[in-house]
This record gives structure tokens, C-alpha cells and sequence, in this order.
């Protein structure tokens, strides 16, 4: 039998880490990007819910390090370290950075998915952690669940169904 | 900049006197549309986390019919009118009179779509020009959006703005609900106007609070 694990799960703008045989959620990503880093050869995984794409973007004094990209990757990247995973380990999956509304305007908030997920890969390539796989884009809100045991990321949707990456 | 720490329960109330104004006007559109009496709850005015946020809307994985609309103008913000998916889906049968219409099919008919971009018009002028003549500030909506899914995603769009300088939302809710109809078949929508952080001292001057 194999033993029943809880989910752990990660806000909006927010950060966990989860030890199979636990999982990681994060529900309702429209624009925002959740972000998964992980070791093939460890069960120990941080999820990320990137909301900006960087942290200049900010306007106050104290950050909430885990709402940006530039900030949350490297964040994750220390907090996995001291759980004894080296980052040249790491890899990643991504999903999230969807446009929900189409508007004529160009105001540059209405593309503020697809510049979470430039921001993402940025980042992720600074450390050289690779992306295995990704569901990014489109117009749909996704609901995502990483499985430390399996190393599969499932996606949920609402119009499009369910898949693993 | 008033925000977060700046805001004292006097200010709370006064924004909800606001949602009041403009929620009574939506109300009685939506009556007058529905030849039905329709009900308003006070509104709901509190400082809330994003998550928080989430949970007012009926937690991130509901799936509702969104209307999203910016405002600009002399106060600039977001705004959302939600319905949850299946009330959304009665009501525009109602409206369009084709009783196999549905918003999850995925190809929803351009009539029902734009029936329900026209409800959200309806509503959220009516809330908003309401509040316009309350305080005679400039206020211009832009054309709504329409999203039908998760309302996680669809309200986080419009947290975007203010997650520049908080992880704090102040959201004027207000519930609506249809009278003397079976609970589960009533149009039970909320209204979601969250200012962008400096519209607070716009709002506050022209009604005269310090």
C-alpha cells in the first residue's frame, strides 16, 4: 500500500516546499506562472506562484520575495539548497502565463502573462536550470499539482481538460 | 500614499457607502431587466490578502462567468462582475431564449457571449455612473471583457495593478441576489471593485474625508 501523502499548497504570490509522499498545488493561475524546481533523484520540490515578472516593479519597501520572478526563482533556488539539492540539479516545469481577457488596448498589464513567462525563462537560464516541460499561454486558468514521487506535473482546466508535462 | 497601514475603519465605511450607491443602481437595472425584484446585500468592504480575495470570490477553482472592466478617469481601478457558471448559464438562456445554451461547451454562440458582455455593461454602468454622480468625480469604464473560468484566474488579473505596492486588496463586494425564487435558481452575482491604490486619496477628497 503505498502511504497517503497531503497537499501542500502555495498561494497567490507565495512559495512551499513538499517531501513526497506529499504534493504541491497551486490553484487558479491566470496570468500569474507557478514554477516547479526539482532534483530526477530527490522527492524534495519547490513550487514558486510567480505574479510579476520583476521585482523593480515594486513600489514598497519590503518585498514579498516570492511575487516575482527575479526574486522567487533565486528564493526557491536557497531554500532547496539548504534542503541539500545542489542548483546544477535542478529542473524545472512551468505552466501558467495565460492572457484571460482579450482587449484592444496595449496598455502593458493586459500582456502581463506572457512577460511572467519571458521573465521566468530569464531567470531559470541565469542558473542554468533547464525547463522539461511547459504549459504556457493561451486563455485558459489552470489549477497545477506536482507529484515529488512521479516528478509529473498535472494541469487542470477548466474548457481544455486534464494532462500530465 | 494611502494604503495599507493608512486606511482607519472610518474610511472602510465610507468606501462601503460607496458600494451601497452604486449597487442599489445595479439592482434596480437588473430588476427592471428581469421584471423580477432583485436583492442587494450590504456590501462587504474590508482589507483582505490575495488569497483572501480568492476565497470571497468562492475559493480560486470556481468556475463563474467574469466581466472585467477597467476604469480611468479622476479614479482609476479594476472591476468585476461575477456570476457563478451555472446561474450565468440560466440567465442568458432567459435572455437569448435558446435553452441548450451553455458557457462550458468551450464554443460558446457569439449572442449568448455578447448577452452576457451587455448584462455586465448594464450593471457595472449603472454601479459606477452612480458613483460618478456621488462624487462627482470622472469615472470611464472601458468595454467589458468576458472570461467564463476559474475565478482564481480571473480575478488575479486585476490584482496585477496593486500588487505593486501591496499584497493587500481593499474590495468593495456586493452580493445580489434574485428574491422569491428557489436558492438554487436565483442570479446570485458579486460586484468586485478594487481601486488602484491611488485612487483612495481621489475617493476620499471628493467626499471630503481626511
Amino acid at each position: 500500500m503505498n502511504e497517503q501523502g497531503q497537499i501542500v499548497k502555495v498561494g497567490i504570490a507565495d512559495m512551499n516546499i513538499a517531501k513526497a509522499p506529499d504534493k504541491i498545488r497551486t490553484s487558479g493561475l491566470g496570468s500569474c506562472v507557478g514554477v516547479v524546481l526539482y532534483d530526477e533523484r530527490s522527492t524534495t520540490v519547490g513550487m514558486v506562484h510567480v505574479m510579476l515578472p520583476d521585482s523593480s516593479l515594486g513600489r514598497t519597501e519590503v518585498i514579498n520575495i516570492a511575487k516575482f520572478a527575479d526574486t522567487g526563482i533565486p528564493a526557491m533556488v536557497e531554500q532547496l539548497k539548504i534542503e541539500g539539492i545542489q542548483p546544477y540539479k535542478l529542473k524545472a516545469k512551468i505552466a501558467g502565463g495565460a492572457q484571460m481577457f482579450q482587449f484592444s488596448s496595449t496598455r502593458d498589464t493586459m500582456r502581463i502573462g506572457p512577460r511572467n513567462v519571458e521573465a521566468v525563462k530569464e531567470y531559470l537560464k541565469k542558473y542554468s536550470i533547464p525547463i522539461v516541460a511547459e504549459d504556457t499561454g493561451g486563455n485558459s486558468g489552470r489549477t497545477i499539482e506536482f507529484d515529488p514521487t512521479t516528478k509529473l506535473l498535472n494541469i487542470r482546466t477548466v474548457n481544455q481538460g486534464v494532462r500530465n508535462i | 500614499m494611502m494604503y495599507d497601514s493608512k486606511i482607519t475603519s472610518m474610511h472602510l465605511d465610507v468606501l462601503k457607502e460607496i458600494g451601497n450607491i452604486g449597487a442599489a443602481h445595479a439592482a434596480t437595472a437588473l430588476s427592471t431587466l428581469l421584471n423580477k425584484k432583485i436583492d442587494m446585500k450590504v456590501p462587504k468592504v474590508e482589507m483582505v490578502s490575495f488569497d483572501d480575495m480568492m476565497d470571497l470570490a468562492g475559493g480560486p477553482e470556481s468556475v463563474v462567468a467574469g466581466i472585467y472592466l477597467r476604469i480611468e478617469g479622476d479614479v482609476t481601478g479594476s472591476m468585476f462582475f461575477v456570476l457563478p457558471v451555472e446561474q450565468a448559464n440560466r440567465f442568458i438562456r432567459r435572455l437569448v431564449q435558446d435553452e441548450n445554451f451553455d458557457f462550458q461547451t468551450g464554443e460558446v454562440s457569439e449572442l449568448g457571449a455578447s448577452a452576457m458582455q451587455e448584462l455586465g455593461n448594464i450593471l457595472s454602468g449603472s454601479y459606477l455612473s452612480a458613483l460618478s454622480d456621488f462624487t462627482h468625480l470622472k469615472i470611464y469604464p472601458t468595454v467589458p471583457a468576458l472570461s467564463v473560468d476559474m475565478v482564481g484566474a480571473i480575478i488575479s488579473f486585476g490584482l496585477v495593478e496593486l500588487s505593486h505596492v501591496s499584497d493587500y486588496v481593499i474590495v468593495i463586494d456586493t452580493a445580489i441576489n434574485e428574491e422569491d425564487v428557489p436558492n438554487e435558481e436565483s442570479v446570485k452575482g458579486h460586484f468586485f471593485l478594487l481601486p488602484d491604490p491611488e485612487s483612495f486619496d481621489a475617493i476620499f477628497k471628493a467626499l471630503g474625508v481626511n
